[in-house]
């Protein structure tokens, strides 16, 4: 098998001292990674394109109203946090990566279908939305697991930010493809919403059969018994060095408000027309998927730790700028911050925990961590809009801008402390 | 499996995906193109004659503005050539909601007498009601503003109203002075929808939801006050007398269980159910002082499908099929 001699040979290279930030290009990181950045692309790709046009065939076609939207779209967040750790810990127990990740991308798959199937119900089309984020929740930690497995430690910051401008770059075709679906469909109509359904199972259905012929899984002999349990898992907790990290992505999520909210401001603040809205993003999500593979590269020769700790310097000048009126140029160079925000720490945290986890639980803890920054996300979004109600915008921002000088001090102190060196995993 | 088979195998998996795509947008593609060669110029005019507008979701006119004699609704109804996906008409003066070109954006049309388009402004979020006054010179829309995928699904609407004689334009309501129970009120969370206007070209009656309430709001466009009359009134629809507004109520005053159609008497605040019991998520539209029209999907048999329905005012009878494959009941004179 192709692949596999392939990424030993890389791996034997690493151990020979080479490293591998100077191997050139993407060649660097394996067909491994490569082909599960394409299933990313591709599931985004085909969830992305749904997304963008779902509130349009809710109000058009099925004709719910904004509260109706509200009630399903409130079912749809929220259902991953606790999946990813079942799916984690699955993954982990049976050794399965590529079956537990496979799961949750055929879930997500099949209820693009499900959207047809639906029809106008709400309760039906609430069931879909969950099932799709099922699929997300349950398949994200062991696809990560599977990454970090693929290439040898020195490149694992390369390896993540290579995935994740993939999968941003899937983010950012989708809405275009959907675009392009309903003209090719003639409108959207009930007709061109069945088209672009079906096209996004399609494209769904393709990142399947990668993962299903590319992808290697790295299945090592099924785990000692004793060794993937509730209580292994429970005493993981245990471990000072991961119970660091967790802290470190629960402070660092508590510091984030939340997308919604800093494209509010910009526009708020910047008196933008209502109709950048979108583009906000789109800005972000171009200067990610730009960015994400070299800082991750970089991240492998300068540390991890201080590339995340960069990135969240790079959010405290955006929150900064969000509570200072300035113009155009100064938006941009928010949306350039953010963009490089994510791009220095999603991938990159992924890459420094893993080597701090035992190989046995590896993937439950990715689980872990992704969980605690989700959650505390969560908590500060609900925090930041009782702030911005209660004291206005820029005392709020001010506020969360404070919060994140806050997280850098504290993840300084929990990532950068002098240890004595992990045992790599 | 060796890696040629697989490669034969992922080939093969491609291109039947690929098949069912094109022949999926293909067959939309075919499907549209039959419902837009539709419609006849001059079919339907907006002038008061006992008409009744609306959208056709019949198949073969499809988004179609059609219209029916109000005294046999169920009789030959004529079709234009013109596409909306929500209007409503009034005092010779036609609003239409419609996406503009292929690309996922909106515009509001408004429309003379003969259908001809006088101005189209682009609207940013996706529209879901259609108002005009009584005499035809105020138009008002809500559309429904959501941001993207990145930001967690919060949803907003926002109302607009447009002069068509001074074209003086309100963009949204939510910059105007607030009153709730008396009392001037402030909030960053305050959404409007469903405009409804009263004869004086003046007035209009609205929703209004800020922290979980739903309000019944009156507003002036003179003076840009909102003061709210009542809770749990939603999409409002003044009668033709001013004395009574046709809404859809939240049962147990809560959205999640659906919604009933009632009538408010604006001078007594008394509520009547009326005979409906099936769910009603539409903003209802006056046939005369006695009868409330709105629309009701299919559901999910037939996505897309919808009827028009009437039920008297006074909670007396139960509701009467209207006009089959329709929506966006409008009554002209």
């Amino acid at each position: 098998m192709g692949a596999r001699v392939y990424l030993s040979t890389i791996g034997l290279r690493a151990q020979a001292g080479q490293a591998p930030a100077r191997t050139p290009g993407l060649k660097a990181v394996g067909t491994n990674v490569l082909a599960l950045g394409a299933v990313s692309l591709a599931t985004d790709i085909s969830a992305e394109m749904v997304t963008a046009v779902l509130p349009l065939y809710f109000v058009v076609t099925l004709h719910l109203t904004p509260a109706a939207y509200g009630v399903i779209d409130g079912l749809y967040t929220g259902a991953t946090a606790l999946l990813r750790l079942v799916g984690g810990y699955l993954a982990d127990r049976t050794r399965r990566r590529k079956a537990t990740a496979g799961a949750g991308y055929a879930l997500s798959a099949v209820a693009k279908l499900g959207l047809l199937a639906a029809g106008g119900s709400a309760p039906a089309l609430g069931a879909v939305l969950v099932a799709d984020r099922a699929g997300k929740g349950l398949r994200t930690a062991p696809r990560d697991a599977l990454i970090a497995l693929s290439v040898p430690e020195q490149a694992l910051g390369r390896a993540f930010g290579v995935h994740r401008a993939m999968d941003s770059l899937g983010a950012f075709a989708g809405p275009l493809a959907a675009l392009g679906i309903l003209a090719l469909a003639g409108g959207a109509t009930a007709e061109g919403f069945d088209a672009l359904f079906v096209t996004s199972f399609c494209v769904a259905a393709l990142g399947l059969v990668v993962l299903a012929t590319v992808v290697t899984d790295h299945r090592e002999p099924r785990p000692a018994a004793g060794s993937v349990s509730p209580g292994a898992a429970a005493a993981l907790l245990g471990d000072p060095a991961v119970r660091r990290l967790l802290g470190a992505a629960a402070v660092l999520g508590a510091a984030t408000i939340g997308d919604g909210f800093v494209y509010l401001l910009l526009l708020r603040e910047q008196g933008l027309a209502t109709g950048w809205f979108p583009m906000l993003a789109v800005g972000t999500s171009l200067a990610y998927l730009l960015l994400a593979a070299p800082l991750g590269a970089l991240a492998d020769r300068w540390g991890r730790a201080p590339m995340v700790l960069a990135g969240y310097a790079a959010l405290l000048v955006v929150y900064v700028l969000l509570s200072a009126s300035a113009g155009l140029p100064l938006t941009v160079l928010a949306l350039a911050l953010y963009g490089m925000f994510y791009a220095a720490t999603d991938g990159v945290l992924m890459a420094l925990a893993a080597p701090v986890l035992p190989p046995a639980l590896r993937t439950t803890g990715l689980a872990l961590v992704q969980s605690a920054q989700a959650l505390a996300y969560v908590l500060s979004s609900v925090g930041f809009g009782l702030a911005w109600h209660h004291w206005g915008a820029t005392a709020a921002t001010r506020a969360a801008a404070g919060a994140v000088l806050l997280a850098i001090a504290v993840t300084t102190v929990l990532l950068l402390r002098p240890t004595p060196k992990e045992p790599a995993a | 499996m060796n890696s040629a088979t697989k490669l034969a195998v992922s080939l093969a998996c491609a291109v039947l995906l690929a098949a069912v795509a094109a022949l999926s947008i293909g067959h939309a593609a075919d499907s549209n193109r039959e419902a837009a060669g539709h419609g006849d110029a001059g079919a339907v005019t907006l002038t008061p004659q006992h008409r009744l507008v609306f959208r056709s979701t019949a198949q073969g006119s499809r988004g179609r503005l059609a219209s029916v004699a109000t005294a046999h609704p169920g009789g030959r109804r004529a079709v234009a050539p013109l596409s909306c996906t929500r209007l409503y008409a009034a005092g010779g003066t036609g609003l239409c909601l419609r996406l503009d070109g292929t690309l996922a954006t909106y515009q509001l049309v408004i429309l003379d007498a003969q259908l001809k388009e006088v101005r189209a402004i682009p609207l940013v979020g996706v529209p879901n009601r259609a108002r005009v006054s009584p005499s035809g010179r105020l138009v008002a829309w809500t559309v429904f503003v959501t941001g993207d995928s990145y930001n967690g699904g919060k949803f907003s609407t926002r109302v607009g109203i447009l002069d068509t004689r001074t074209q003086e334009l309100v963009p949204t309501l939510e910059d105007w002075k607030v009153t709730v129970d008396g009392k001037p009120y402030r909030a960053a969370d305050l959404n409007f929808w469903g405009v409804t206007f009263t004869a004086d070209d003046r007035g209009f009656y609205a929703t209004m939801s800020t922290h979980g309430h739903r309000y019944l709001v009156r507003g002036d466009l003179a003076r840009h006050t909102v003061t709210t009359v009542r809770e749990n009134v939603e999409c409002p629809s003044l009668s033709p007398d001013g004395t009574r507004i046709a809404f859809k109520s939240a049962i147990g005053g809560d959205p999640d269980r659906g919604w009933r159609p009632a009538v408010l008497d604006l001078d007594t605040l008394r509520v009547t159910r009326l005979a409906e019991t099936r769910n009603i998520d539409d903003q209802p539209a006056w046939l005369d002082d006695r009868t409330v029209a709105y629309a009701l999907p299919r559901g999910r048999e037939q996505p897309g499908h919808s009827d028009i329905w009437q039920v008297p005012a006074d909670g007396s009878a139960r509701a009467r099929l209207l006009v089959r494959d329709a929506e966006s009941p409008a009554a002209l004179g």
